[in-house]
């Protein structure tokens, strides 16, 4: 196999050593939790609880909605205070802070002879019955995995229950650990393999059994030699399991291997295709932190409420990585790990390169946050203001999707979109490796953003258009038949007195034999078109197949051809109706 | 060797035969390959906004498509605005117009007020895309997610309860704009 690699890439400073200092601990229990509805792609959780009602630790307090969406639980015991909008992280990490949906619960209190005098928080579980995974079948799987609203926790928050499914649409040969933990300061995945390794090879033999994959392969960077070791002895320990090959694959150290493509193509030699995902070339990516909750859902019934997290930066006496429940307030995290406030610049979500910038302090931990950055401003500082383009070319050597980032800037800042498009702008994976190394500190990567959120609004609109015409179609279509049929009872009932339609209105019996002729054509038509629209549903209505709003629009078409079949039928019958009238008006009047 | 006028005749009779066998082959594919519909006419359509709002003085989008096809004037559609006009100029070729009429801000939804309704079905009628829910003598009430703008239902609504206010955001998720986040200092160079 020829050298397996990626172009470009960068080598950033890495800081990790900040945070591995100090073993996995857990977080206190935090007093109040604030749990957004959407900390996951897709559509936002449908709340199931009541202000004032009491909850337990892991039961569901909002179910998903949809295909693609994920349950929330409750992380602490204690009484739901307020379902209200609070400022949150976004789920994709991408944008930043938003304002959505929360529940939020107070924590309760325990007696006080339980913690030895001291007034101990309660935490009552109620967890789900454990499985075995290796002996139940894969549809009991994946109803857990849903139930228990377990998402991809590298970063993107995608449902992993129908991630699990991919099966119904791809096939699978590889399932890849992504635990390069590519970006500066994080180590969360790290320190998970660290204490967590049995656990999380686990859970990934779970997922390949689910996915039916052959091998698993563990990606992880060089830089993380205890982790390695910790691989390695469990590796080394477990029996092996059939048909399913673990292997361990160490990769140099360079930003942005764990980039799920690049490290696909790091790993197995395949490239992902433009605009496709890594199951198109057999391959699934999972996050070491996602086979952990997910095992732990499985295993032991646990719902997702808790998630390692990184908190790091200078501003923090005492950096390190900490089991935390969901939902809990940033600044108690922060409080925990010896913030020094007066030393706080800037506060991250995420690593320094993709992540989020946060405004508050007061936001709450989501199911997505994996690091949190507490930097002094010699750490990070601010970002010198932009400078023309030299047209260096440092960007283009730098991008491992192999884009050209300075014509995607000129086309971004021309607002020339579809240039962008045809420059594969889609592809960019916003790794923020063309802004790090530009000469000129142009932050490449909001232009490229601004630019696809504005291509996405325009195609929304143009969806939104599509709806709106195939509406008025078939209100058009409702009236002409409504018209049709008015005219065909009109008929009827002049018949019915014996009085011949007024003869202005009344075609020669040859006209009428054409325009017969005519209407029957026209009927078949419509009925083709029926039967047509009527396929085209079934074939999209199957399950798997893209959104609702196709089916929709899909929907309406089809009611819109059924309603122009029964015009023509209306049209047809009134006018064969006038014939036979006619006619036997003919034999009325023959004899005589 | 023929003569020159054979040579001339000769060359004749193979153009025409070549002529009657194209023409024929032409006519043929006009039968038997002849689209339904105007082609143009579908495309211009998918260009324009769809509101169905009859602003172009047209009974809806298709028509005034139509009427486009056939040399009308492209700047005459206030809801696509200025994009519209220029897509519409690539598509037919023609020159880009300053719009006729006046500019859409923004995308404009209809709201009842709904205490002040009295039921009549008059701007349910009037909804070119059934956007409007509703019964006689009972409160009407606007499906903001099919209306489409086009303020056809403010005319007809005899108690003139129907306002047009900005379109809410289709996302729950209001997105602030990602903050540059600093480069990180002693920055080693790319390798």
């Amino acid at each position: 196999m020829a050298k397996a690699s990626f172009p470009g890439g960068i080598h950033p400073p890495e800081r990790k050593a900040l945070s591995t200092r100090a073993p996995l601990v857990r977080a206190p229990l935090p007093r109040r939790v604030m749990l957004p509805l959407t900390q996951h792609i897709g559509a936002p959780a449908e709340p199931l609880v009541n202000v004032g009602q009491r909850v337990r630790t892991g039961e569901v307090i909002a179910r998903a909605q949809g295909m693609i969406s994920a349950n929330v639980h409750a992380s602490i015991t204690g009484i739901v205070s307020a379902i209200e909008e609070h400022p949150v992280p976004h789920p994709s990490a991408a944008v930043g802070e938003c304002r959505a949906l929360c529940i939020v619960i107070d924590g309760e209190s325990g007696n006080a002879d339980e913690g030895h005098g001291e007034l101990k928080q309660k935490d009552e579980w109620l967890r789900m019955p454990p499985l075995d995974w290796r002996s139940s079948d894969d549809a009991t799987l994946i109803a857990r995995l849903r139930e228990s609203g377990v998402v991809g926790l590298g970063g993107a928050g995608f449902p992993s229950a129908v991630k699990a499914q991919v099966r119904q649409r791809h096939a699978i040969d590889t399932l890849i650990v992504n635990a390069a933990e590519c970006e500066p300061y994080i180590t969360a995945d790290d320190m998970a393999l660290r204490t967590y390794a049995n656990d999380i090879i686990e859970g990934a033999r779970l997922f390949a059994r689910l996915a039916g994959a052959e091998r698993i392969l563990v990606g992880i960077e060089d830089n993380k030699p205890e982790a390695i070791g910790a691989l390695r002895q469990v590796l080394k320990n477990q029996p092996d399991d059939g048909m399913l090959l673990v292997t361990l694959k160490e990769v140099a150290t360079r930003y942005p291997s764990g980039g799920e493509r690049q490290l696909v193509q790091l790993l197995t030699n395949r490239e992902v295709p433009s605009l496709g995902l890594p199951a198109d070339v057999g391959v699934l990516c999972h996050n070491p932190g996602t086979l952990l909750a997910a095992l732990r859902a499985v295993r032991d019934g646990e719902p997702l409420i808790s998630r390692i997290v990184t908190l790091t930066g200078e501003a923090l006496a005492r950096p390190g990585n900490v089991e935390a429940r969901i939902g809990t307030p940033m600044h108690e995290l922060l409080a925990f790990a010896g913030l020094q406030p007066e030393r706080l610049a800037k506060l991250i979500m995420g690593g320094p390169m993709m992540g989020v910038t946060l405004d508050s302090t007061a936001l709450p931990l989501v199911k997505t946050g994996n690091c949190l950055i507490a930097a002094t401003s010699e750490e990070l500082p601010p970002t010198p203001p932009e400078q023309p383009c030299i047209r260096c070319g440092a960007c283009e050597t730098a991008c491992p999707a192999s884009l050209l980032p300075q014509q995607l800037y000129w086309f971004s800042k021309g607002r020339e979109h579809d240039k962008a498009e045809l420059f594969n702008l889609f592809d960019c994976i916003e790794c923020e490796a063309c802004a790090y190394v530009c000469p000129s500190h142009i932050p490449l990567v909001q232009y490229y953003r601004a630019s696809k959120n504005e291509i996405h609004a325009r195609e929304h609109e143009a969806h939104r258009a599509e709806h709106a015409r195939h509406r008025f179609e078939f209100r058009q279509a409702r009236l002409a038949r409504e018209e049709a049929e008015k005219q065909a009872k009109r008929q009827a009932r002049s018949r019915q007195l014996k009085k011949p339609p007024p003869a202005t209105s009344q075609p020669a019996g040859d006209d009428l034999q054409a325009q017969i002729k005519k209407l029957r054509i026209a009927q078949a038509a419509a009925r083709a078109a029926v039967k047509k629209a009527e396929k085209t549903l079934a074939r999209v209505s199957e399950p798997g197949q893209s959104g609702a709003t196709d089916l929709d629009d899909l929907e309406t078409q089809l009611a819109t051809a059924r309603e122009n079949l029964q015009a023509t039928d209306a049209r047809l019958a009134a006018a064969q109706a006038q014939v036979q009238g006619t006619a036997t008006n003919d034999q009325d009047t023959q004899p005589r | 060797m023929l003569d020159p006028l054979t040579d001339i005749l000769l060359a004749i009779a193979a153009l025409l035969g070549m002529a009657a066998v194209f023409g024929a082959l032409l006519g043929f594919a006009g039968r038997y390959f002849k689209v339904e519909g105007d082609p143009v006419v579908e495309r211009i359509d998918d260009l324009l906004p769809q509101t169905q709002c009859g602003q172009c003085g047209y009974p809806g989008c298709k028509p005034y498509a139509e009427a486009i096809s056939q040399g009308d004037e492209i700047n005459k559609c206030p809801p696509g605005g200025e994009a519209t006009i220029i897509a519409l100029a690539d598509l037919l070729g023609r020159d880009v117009k300053p719009l006729d009429g006046d500019t859409q801000a923004e995308p404009l939804v209809a709201y009842i007020r709904e205490d002040e309704c009295i039921g009549c079905t008059k701007c349910i009628q009037a909804c070119p895309v059934d956007a409007i829910l509703g019964a006689a003598k009972f409160m009407h009430t606007v499906i903001i997610d099919e209306c489409t703008g086009c303020d056809l239902c403010i005319e007809p609504c005899p108690v003139d309860c129907i306002d047009m206010l900005p379109r809410p955001r289709q996302d729950a998720l209001i997105v602030s704009d990602r903050q540059p986040i600093g480069h990180i200092s002693g920055a080693s160079v790319y390798g």
